[in-house]
């Protein structure tokens, strides 16, 4: 359906500098890249180096947990982003209600997916820091359990996101799941605790909160770099699927105008139709009359 | 809106009773299920006993699955929603209806299953109260929960089995609630029970207020 | 660093994780390469 690309190819293959000229025609070469997240990436693989460097290195081993200490210098940040990446969708979700415009359903959509990776990282991680720690790689305790639950709703939006309905229909449906994502992990890890509580069990699933010095350090440094990787695949996700929209959209109005114009219009239809959906999506118009259909 | 939803709910039940699906098929399914744990699990009766509450519970949110999948079915017909839309009908009035409807129906399974439950596991009924009310509680939850999920995958080729992947997480709370509830009762405890049951009045509540805000929303952009 | 205790599973859980998302972000960026052969630079809103 792409027309071939039609300039030869400028920059490094990967994608240094800004995007490519755009010809003639709806083809480019491009990226979802930025001055910005460009900056943003670089920032996060230093830090990620840094945490390398204290996570594995500087730090040392725990008086009861030895080393395996250094995996909640993961799993601790990345349970965190995980509920930051669910309030992210929970409040983007209430604002496509609000104002219906795209940018908040790709978000919306964006943070879901992103957290459902850090969840499946929480999980990891904490079962493989279960293991040498408690003997077993899972146990029913509070904090996984809810977490399993948290993953399972995350999967189920995901899940109602993929649907192949009208976009309209998908985005108001997902909209409400959305909204519904926060009420429903705080009800969950609410109902959970107060259950296991009842078991007194002695978990050592809480970090000593007395964590000090180099270790300290360490946590923070995790915080930090998994914060910034967190944020740069969002805006990465989010720019791809505000892609993905903007190719739905053209694609349909493409649909539309090739039916007028076997109906007999004449191709200034084809045309028009284009430019005026462009008003109507309040984008500028700077290419020539005449493009290349796909 | 409350005799929109007495319209809605009446109308669903004449079709449940017509159909007759939910006596010949979803009962008869939620004691098979009760009939396969104690497949599942050693038919010495005192394990099914102890885990009777549990069994229960979760014999009743699969049957509520299949109520609820019954229950979005009735507007997927050809321009039925359409017809609600235009009716005037208030959106909360037709949720308010439908979860009834539903709740109805599941408190009729509910009594099947708990006579199941008596006879197949041989467990001694106490504590009434906590168990009448817990039960209502838990009720009123899902059919409420149920009904908002059920607009959300209404009139979806994949409904059936969407639906309970959405549904039975969010519902896991009900079912730890009613469980421990059933389960303080039945040991002859109840104190321990009535703060479940509390839970579960709030569950039902909040499920409830949030249908009745977003079911015109999930009427109007489907 | 060898002589860690656990060393099995700190690798496992370090390396899984940088794992996962190294492939999720070369996901990310590839499809975000591929849309962008699709749509006109001025849709865009970001370079």
């Amino acid at each position: 359906m792409t027309a071939p690309a039609s300039t030869s190819p400028t920059g490094a293959p990967d994608g240094d500098g800004g995007a490519s000229a755009a010809p003639a025609g709806r083809t480019t070469l491009g990226h979802t890249g930025s001055p910005a997240s460009r900056v943003l990436g670089a920032l996060a693989l230093g830090s990620v180096a840094l945490l390398v460097m204290y996570g594995l290195v500087w730090s040392p081993p725990d008086a009861e947990m030895a080393d395996s200490v250094r995996l909640m210098y993961i799993h601790v940040p990345a349970a965190s982003f995980l509920y930051t990446g669910c309030f992210i969708t929970t409040v983007a979700s209430a604002m496509w209600l609000r104002r219906r415009t795209p940018g908040w359903d790709a978000l919306a959509g964006a943070s879901a997916e992103i957290a459902l990776l850090f969840a499946a990282i929480t999980l990891g991680t904490g079962s493989l820091w279960g293991r040498p720690t408690w003997g077993t790689y899972w146990t029913w305790d509070a904090r996984l359990t809810s977490t399993a639950l948290l993953t399972a709703l995350l999967v189920g939006y995901l899940a109602l996101r993929r649907l192949d309905v009208d976009p309209t229909a998908r985005s108001t449906r997902a909209a409400v799941l959305g909204l519904l994502l926060v009420p429903n992990v705080i009800i969950v890890n609410r109902s959970v605790e107060w259950w296991r509580s009842l078991h007194q069990r002695s978990t050592l699933v809480k970090l000593d909160p007395t964590i000090e010095g180099q270790m300290l350090v360490a946590l923070m440094v995790g915080f930090l770099a998994v914060g910034l990787v967190f944020t740069w695949l969002l805006v990465h996700r989010f720019r791809v699927a505000w892609l993905e929209y903007q190719s739905e959209r053209l694609d349909l109005d493409l649909a539309l105008a090739e039916r007028r114009a076997e109906a007999g219009h004449p191709r200034e239809a084809v045309e028009a139709a284009r430019s005026s959906d462009r008003r109507h999506h309040g984008v500028a118009d700077t290419r020539r009359p005449g493009g290349t259909p796909a | 809106m409350w005799r929109d939803a007495a319209l809605v709910a009446g109308r669903d039940l004449r079709v449940e009773l017509r159909s007759r699906v939910t006596t010949n098929q979803v009962a008869p399914f939620s004691v098979l299920v009760l009939i396969l744990f104690a497949f599942a699990l050693d038919p010495d009766r005192q394990l099914l006993e102890r885990l009777a509450s549990g069994l229960y519970w979760t014999a009743v949110l699969f049957a509520a699955l299949l109520a609820i999948s019954r229950s979005a079915a009735i507007d997927e017909t050809d321009g039925v929603r359409d017809a609600l839309r235009l009716s005037g009908i208030d959106p909360a009035g037709v949720f308010v209806g439908k979860a009834a409807a539903v709740a109805v129906v599941l408190l009729g399974l509910e009594v099947l299953l708990g006579i199941g439950v008596v006879v197949l596991y041989g467990v001694d009924l106490a504590g009434a109260g906590l168990v009448v009310l817990a039960a209502l509680a838990a009720t009123v939850a899902v059919a409420a929960t149920g009904t908002l999920y059920g607009a959300l995958v209404s009139g979806l080729r994949v409904r059936e089995t969407l639906l309970p992947l959405l549904l039975l997480p969010v519902l896991a709370p009900v079912l730890i609630g009613a469980t421990r509830a059933f389960e303080a009762a039945l040991a002859g405890v109840p104190a321990d029970g009535w703060a479940w049951c509390g839970l579960l009045a709030g569950l039902a509540v909040l499920y409830a207020v949030a249908g009745a805000l977003a079911y015109g929303t999930l009427l109007e952009g489907s | 660093m060898i002589a860690m205790t656990h060393a099995g599973y700190i690798a496992a859980g370090w390396g899984g994780a940088a794992a996962v998302i190294g492939v999720y972000a070369a996901w990310v960026l590839r499809r975000g390469r591929t849309l962008s052969r699709q749509v006109p630079p001025e849709e865009r809103r970001w370079s």
